[in-house]
């Protein structure tokens, strides 16, 4: 019988097989050879291509190196999304390795944030879990723990040290035995086909009535398009970590699991494809 | 934490029960009648019906009371007849009991009260002494009384055998009365208590039921134990006064409360003499107001005075029963009741409500605050009520004006009319006929209007109450009773008569339709009740209540009495009786997560749609691309600390050391690790290592002085001589574990729950270990050696793992209780990523700790504690080599605590005397239970309990204790996982129990089908082909007839005899093996055993120096074996695994050795994983038997 750990690792260990290829207008010395990665699912874009970056620096002029950026079939990727969530969003339901374009030049600043160091991502993982925790115990727990301990965290996920990452990552996902779950469920819904960025509301796992909240109930009250009416086509998927959870799954649960270790549970509704 | 019983009476006389798992009161519907007052055990509860009789309610248990009748048969030799019934005069009776001095016909025997029924018919016994006799049953001897023989000789004169029949206790989960068989009845019962189950160590059912009369005299009820559990007759106590109520704890505490209102206090109760001896009396907490109740427990008094205070005894103990002065608590209360584990439950004075005192511990005794229990009755419609008029008037009716006591007609309405309708059937007619009534009224005409106020007559009030409301009219003096129930009146009247019990051919018949229209009358006649003489309150507040019955809401029930006895709850329970609100009840169940109380969160389809799909992507998006570089490197990762480690060059001790674990990640992603240890020697730094992936097991050793574990390697297995380490705290050492341990399996890629095919051990400390075989296990010729299997530990703590190879696995703590495997791992102190998030609960075991005091005999004083100088300590353990004494004994470990005062241990091997010693001549030498001459020294044992919660995956089956427990090792694999699996068990009783609807998919079965035995059994073993083998208590064995799917149980016991002069102990069955063990320690096997003669034909002697045995479903035989040689020393308690066992030969040819020492019970039975096959060139078969034959020179 699997146990619900393990789909906590495999949620940790979850690797997307990626081809970085430089942009064919960045100058370079001489040809440049693409590169192949394993992304972890659960990181940050600009904290793992640090491979990426120094093989492409290798046939490029110092001169013309300017801050590093990512773009797929067109849409520049934004490193503060997890890039299991930029996969599921852009190129879920395409042929493997996901190729991706490395860009030294013309940055867009009007899509992307930029990104100087891995402070900086450090600074938008631990707010995202503060926030995260604000929606589940009022902040309380984050608030309970040491410095030590949110470093903790942070090291966990830069080092893939899923062990070490869990070890304090559980007392987040705790709560007291009188209530039947979190304050609210941290949750994030994206979109393709849309101007908002994603969708983010308070939403409680047990109705006032002491029903249980499903992934189901969610979408209907955020994007009730993503549920099909009777019959009728599906016309939406709604992705988690690369899979379709059934909708009757409690949303309680699969915050405590499915969330990403920014503590939110990122959902991307992509539409189904035509073919 | 098994489900046990709140029990309480509400004010109308309704018996309630309130489970600790549940969140309603129950209704007790089987009660025929009106209750007045339960007190309760965890088997049974007793009461005081409104007939004033006592009724006995057993819980229902799969484990039938049976009771073994038995009597003798004896013949005589004469030339002319043979052997015959004709006897001597001069001897004993034809039948007769086994003195001869008792006449003991078979149709003698009766059943002692309708509750009981026949098993069967009367049969032989023909089971002498461990050995099947020859036909008939029949044992010879010279003449009456003799010793006898099986065998018949030339001298045989007499002869003489036995015959049984078992009777069997029937009147289970219902309310029987306990019949009242003597001529001079005690008078109408008013109070109850039961308790003294502590008293000895005999198993659950022995009881000290404690009653006291409307007169005021305290009656003992003799003769409860287990196989009788309504007892056999009433003993009258003699008082240095009246007694209004009586409360007896689970040991030796009995307290009674006297009517002027002191406290009596019972001394000499021990275990010889339940009854004790004489009467101390303590003073009323207050100097003015006297007790009214009182409530004790194992080591705690609680009273109430007449002002409704509460007050908590300093000082009780079983040296001090009285204890030694009074401490006013919070609160006010009409009644106290003190449960198990010194619990304490009250019904407050102001609202009736039932209050438990929360924070009652070891430590603190007396609590902290007093808590209402809030929670719904169960959907009845409910004629109480609770308004405040009703209220108030109940309140003023106890504080104080209150009238002598009333009586309740006894009325015999009882079950076997077989009445439809149970709730009534009462008629009650108002005090003042209890015998001594009138005579106070004459002779002291004011008395009836002084309150006496004990809770007893406020109770029979209000259960008189609640008739009146009912048939107002029966307030009045009976003579005034209404037209038409005057057969009623004549036993009613007749119920303050002792005789009225007797019920019998003078009963009225009238039927309960007639009563309800008679009722409906008197309250359409007669709403204003005329109490003719002593019109008093109780008149006023009685019409209240009947007003008040009309439209009554049930929002708050009155109670009038709460007994906890039954009730085991302690500071880890988690009880939902606080706030409960409706709607909120099913949600609140689960500790773990919300989706488990929600639904069965394991098995629904979602989960399993997540599991699925995460599999499929991680095929879908790594499988392809293994060989792409990941893009966060792993690291070396060090964890450092300080730590003792116990040096391995003599002279041994603990050294300082630092100690560090390095761990990094392997070129193919692969963990791994090693442990250094960096020591001094000789002012040289040096350092000990061992590679993570070599430890084969991590042993916490945990003692009183340090925090100590053992690592192994195979290496070190072998010399028996572990890395010993200390750490600094107890937490600390649990940390290092759980981290060595983690590292451990992940360096060997194992992680989750074990498999089925484990291989499960438990050391001496209880610690349980498993271990994943590999198919090489078993391989011939060359097996993994054993020393290195790798073991990781699980949570809990047992005494007994047994396992099978579809995946149920149960246990049994050293408190016997059964406990089934939930699938999960780690628990204990294996916290977050190291144990499973589900299926992991709170386990629980106590076990006894053993001091002895010695004593020196000489000439001047006698025994005294005064030994020569080369004497061992006067307090000392088993061995004598190390003092304990009762103070300085401390639990094994920080983790188990006290929950026991030492107490002497009668139970010791080689008897006792009766205050606990044994003789011998000298110190150590064996002992007897009896002083002779030549005895010189003399001991006695004491026990002390200690208790340890922690948490592991085990749930318990509650509630039947087991001593043993074996699941058929299926050696095919059933895919559909609802396959029955045969699990047999013996209760610690000794009784032989079959479990019912054991499947892959429900481990812990349904109910226990109860195998009748003649004599208690002690282990058993079920193997392949339905094979059941057991131990009896007399150390023959037991083969188990016709055990087939079809019938579970089988249909006979076959006797197998013991190998000569000596007592089996244990056996194990495999596929077709049969191994047992010896109380010697000799391994025996069964040969010819085969398909059509499945009892074999003889013992073969295999090895001595066995334990245990366990015996695969591959025929796989693994020990656990004593004096095992390690380069290092001897072990004791040594996992071995038999080599060279093939179908061909079954009993092997030497042993491995593996873990330990320190190893107490090891199961293969889930191993079912057949070894891949060799084919052997032919050449290398002669090699192969010249190692064997060498293998073979070096056994033991």
């Amino acid at each position: 019988m699997a146990d619900d750990k393990d789909v906590l690792r495999d949620v940790w260990f979850g690797r997307i097989p990626t081809c970085f290829t430089l942009n064919q207008d960045e100058v370079t010395e001489r040809e440049a050879e693409p590169y192949y990665l394993l992304l972890p699912r659960v990181s940050y874009l600009t904290l793992v291509t640090d491979k990426v970056k120094k093989h492409f620096l290798k046939v490029m002029k110092a001169e013309d190196v300017g801050e590093i950026w990512f773009e797929y079939e067109g849409t520049p990727l934004k490193w503060h999304y997890p890039i299991g969530v930029l996969f599921d969003l852009h190129a879920f339901n395409t042929v493997l390795p996901w190729s991706i374009t490395v860009h030294f030049k013309n940055f867009p600043d009007q899509d992307l944030l930029h990104c100087s160091s891995n402070s900086v991502v450090e600074a938008h993982f631990m707010s995202s879990i503060k926030e995260a925790d604000a929606l589940k115990h009022k902040s309380q727990v984050i608030n309970d723990m040491q410095k030590k301990d949110h470093k903790q965290l942070w090291m966990g996920l830069q080092n893939d040290k899923f062990d070490q990452f869990w070890a304090m990552n559980r007392k987040l996902m705790e709560y007291s035995t009188e209530e039947e779950g979190f304050r609210y469920i941290p949750f994030r819904i994206y979109q393709t086909m849309s101007d908002r960025p994603f969708i983010q509301k308070q939403f409680r796992p047990v109705s006032p009535e002491g029903k249980v909240h499903t992934l189901g109930i969610l979408l209907k009250e955020m994007y009730p398009a993503a549920i099909p009416n009777e019959g009728e086509q599906k016309r939406y998927q709604a992705v988690i970590h690369g899979i379709e959870p059934l909708l009757e799954t409690p949303l309680q649960w699969l915050s405590e699991h499915l969330s990403h270790p920014d503590n939110f549970l990122h959902i991307c509704i992509i539409p189904v494809p035509t073919d | 934490m098994p489900v046990s019983l709140l029990w309480a009476v509400d004010v109308y006389g309704r018996v309630y029960s309130l489970s600790t798992a549940g969140q309603q009161w129950e209704h007790c519907r089987d009660a025929l009648m009106e209750f007045k007052r339960v007190t309760a055990a965890q088997q049974c509860c007793w009461g005081i019906a409104c007939d004033n009789n006592i009724y006995l309610n057993v819980h229902a248990s799969d484990l039938s009371i049976r009771y073994q009748e038995e009597t003798y048969e004896n013949q005589r030799w004469n030339p002319v007849d043979g052997f015959s019934d004709r006897l001597l005069p001069s001897d004993r009776w034809q039948w007769s009991d086994i003195t001869g001095l008792q006449h003991q016909p078979l149709d003698s025997f009766r059943l002692p009260s309708g509750s009981w029924e026949w098993e069967g018919d009367w049969f032989i016994d023909e089971n002498f002494e461990g050995e099947p006799t020859e036909k008939g049953g029949w044992t010879y001897s010279i003449d009456f009384p003799a010793t006898y023989t099986k065998d018949k000789k030339w001298n045989s004169c007499v002869r003489r055998r036995r015959w049984l029949r078992y009777r069997r206790y029937k009147a289970t989960d219902t309310w029987a009365k306990i019949p009242s068989q003597q001529s001079t009845l005690p008078d109408p019962f008013s109070d109850i208590s039961c308790g003294g189950w502590e008293l000895s160590e005999e198993p659950r059912g022995r009881l000290s039921l404690w009653a006291v009369s409307l007169q005021g005299k305290v009656w003992f009820r003799e003769g409860i134990h287990h196989h009788n559990p309504e007892g056999s007759l009433w003993e009258e106590v003699s008082l240095p006064g009246e007694v209004v109520q009586i409360s007896c704890g689970p040991g030796d505490l009995v307290w009674a409360v006297l009517w002027e209102g002191q406290l009596i206090v019972r001394e000499g109760i021990g275990r010889d003499c339940p009854k004790g001896s004489s009467w101390v009396v303590v003073d009323s907490p207050s100097p003015d107001v006297g007790a009214i109740h009182v409530a004790v427990g194992m080591n705690v008094v609680w009273a109430l005075t007449k002002d409704n205070k509460v007050w908590f005894r300093r000082g009780v103990n079983s040296h001090n029963p009285c204890g030694s002065g009074w401490i006013n608590m919070v609160g006010e209360m009409l009644m106290i009741s003190v449960g198990l584990n010194d619990q304490v439950w009250g019904i407050g004075c102001e609202d009736r409500a039932v209050y438990f005192r929360q924070g009652v511990t070891s430590s603190e005794l007396s609590g902290k605050t007093w808590r209402v229990i809030n929670v719904p009755r169960d959907g009845e419609r409910s004629h109480s009520s609770a308004s405040a008029s009703s209220l108030q008037s109940a309140g003023c009716y106890f504080c104080g004006e209150v009238r002598g006591q009333s009586v309740a007609s006894d009325v015999e309405s009882d079950t076997e009319k077989g009445s439809t309708d149970g709730a009534t059937g009462l008629v009650a007619s108002d005090y003042p006929e209890s015998l001594d009534a009138p005579a106070d009224q004459t002779s002291d005409g004011p008395k009836p209007l002084i309150p006496k106020v004990t809770s007893d007559s406020f109770i029979s009030e209000l259960v008189s109450d609640r008739d009146s409301a009912k048939t107002a009219p029966s307030v009045l003096p009976e003579e005034d009773d209404v037209p038409g129930d005057g057969e009623v009146t004549a036993p009613s009247s007749g119920a303050a008569l002792p005789q009225s019990q007797s019920g019998g051919p003078h009963d009225p018949q009238w039927s309960n339709v007639d009563l309800e229209e008679a009722q409906i009358l008197q309250v359409q006649t007669g709403l204003v009740p005329e109490s003719s003489d002593t019109c008093s309150l109780s008149s006023v507040a009685t019409y209240t209540l009947a007003m008040e019955d009309q439209y009554g809401a049930d929002e708050h029930p009155l109670w009038a009495w709460v007994s906890g006895g039954g009730c085991s709850v302690d500071t880890h329970s988690q009880l939902h009786w606080f706030n409960c609100s409706m709607n909120s009840s099913s949600l609140v169940q689960s500790v773990q997560s919300m989706s488990l109380s929600v639904s069965p969160a394991q098995t629904a389809a979602w989960r399993k749609q997540i599991l699925e799909q995460l599999s499929e992507r991680s095929k879908r998006e790594m499988d392809n691309f293994r060989h792409y570089e990941q893009a966060i490197e792993q690291s070396v990762w060090v964890k450092k600390g300080c730590m003792q480690w116990w040096r391995d060059w003599k002279p041994h001790k603990w050294i300082d050391v630092q100690f560090a674990l390095e761990q990094f990640t392997g070129p193919e992603g692969n963990k791994d690790g090693i442990l250094f240890i960096y020591y001094n020697f000789c002012e040289e730094k040096k350092y000990l290592h061992a590679f993570i992936n070599e430890i084969t097991i991590l042993v916490p050793v945990l003692n009183e002085a340090k925090h100590t574990f053992a690592v192994y390697t195979p290496e070190r297995t072998k010399q028996r001589w572990p890395i010993r380490l200390a750490a600094a705290t107890e937490q600390e050492m649990h940390d290092w574990l759980a981290l060595l341990s983690v590292s451990c399996c992940d360096s060997r890629k194992i992680q989750g729950p074990p498999s089925k095919q484990a291989v499960w051990s438990i050391t001496c400390k209880g610690d349980i270990f498993v271990s994943e075989p590999s198919p090489a296990l078993e391989a011939m010729p060359y097996p993994t050696p054993c020393d290195q299997m790798f073991w990781r530990q699980v949570g809990g703590h047992l005494r007994v793992v047994e396992c099978n190879s579809v995946g149920v696995v149960w246990g049994i703590g050293y408190d016997h209780t059964a406990w089934v495997y939930s699938g999960g791992y780690g628990g204990g102190f294996f916290q977050g990523l190291a144990s499973s998030t589900d299926n992991i609960y709170t386990h629980t075991d106590v076990k006894s700790v053993y001091i002895y005091e010695n004593q020196r005999w000489n000439p001047v004083t006698g025994y005294t504690s005064r030994g020569l100088p080369t004497d061992r300590y006067m307090w000392s353990d088993a061995s004598g080599l190390h003092e304990r004494t009762k103070t300085n004994t401390k639990p094994p470990s920080p983790q188990w605590t006290w929950v026991s005062d030492w107490a002497i241990d009668y139970g010791v091997s080689g008897g006792t005397d009766r205050e606990g010693w044994q003789y011998a001549a000298d110190f150590p030498a064996s002992y007897h239970g009896y002083k002779t001459m030549k005895d010189f020294v003399r001991r006695r044992r004491w026990a002390r309990k200690c208790k340890l919660t922690t948490t592991g995956p085990w749930q318990e089956i509650p509630p039947i204790s087991l001593s043993d427990v074996t699941i058929l090792p299926c050696a095919t694999q059933s895919s559909s996982g609802v396959d029955v699996v045969p699990l047999w068990a013996i209760s610690n009783k000794g009784d032989v129990l079959c479990r019912l609807g054991v499947t892959a998919l429900t481990p812990a079965g349904t109910s226990w089908l109860h195998v009748g035995t003649d004599q208690p059994f002690k282990s058993i073993s079920i193997g392949a082909a339905s094979q059941v083998w057991a131990i009896a208590k007399d150390g023959s064995a037991f083969y188990r007839g016709s055990v087939s799917p079809q019938s579970p149980a089988g249909d006979s016991w076959y006797h197998i005899p013991s190998p000569a002069k000596q007592k089996l102990k244990q056996v194990s069955v495999g596929r077709t093996s049969v191994y047992a063990v010896d109380e010697n320690g000799n391994l025996w096997y069964r040969q010819g055993v085969a398909p059509s003669y499945p009892q074999g034909s003889s013992w073969e002697h295999i090895s001595n120096n066995v334990r245990k045995v366990s015996v695969g479903p591959l025929d796989q035989v693994w020990i656990i074996a004593d004096k095992v040689q390690g380069s290092h020393g001897l072990s004791c308690g040594t996992v071995c695994h038999r080599l060279a066992v093939q179908p061909l030969t079954p009993k092997g040819q030497s042993w491995d050795y593996g873990i330990g020492g320190g190893w107490d019970h090891v199961t293969v039975r889930g191993n079912s994983m057949e070894p891949p096959r060799f084919r052997l060139p032919v050449l290398s078969q002669s090699v192969l038997q010249v190692k064997d034959v060498a293998v073979n020179g070096n056994a033991t």
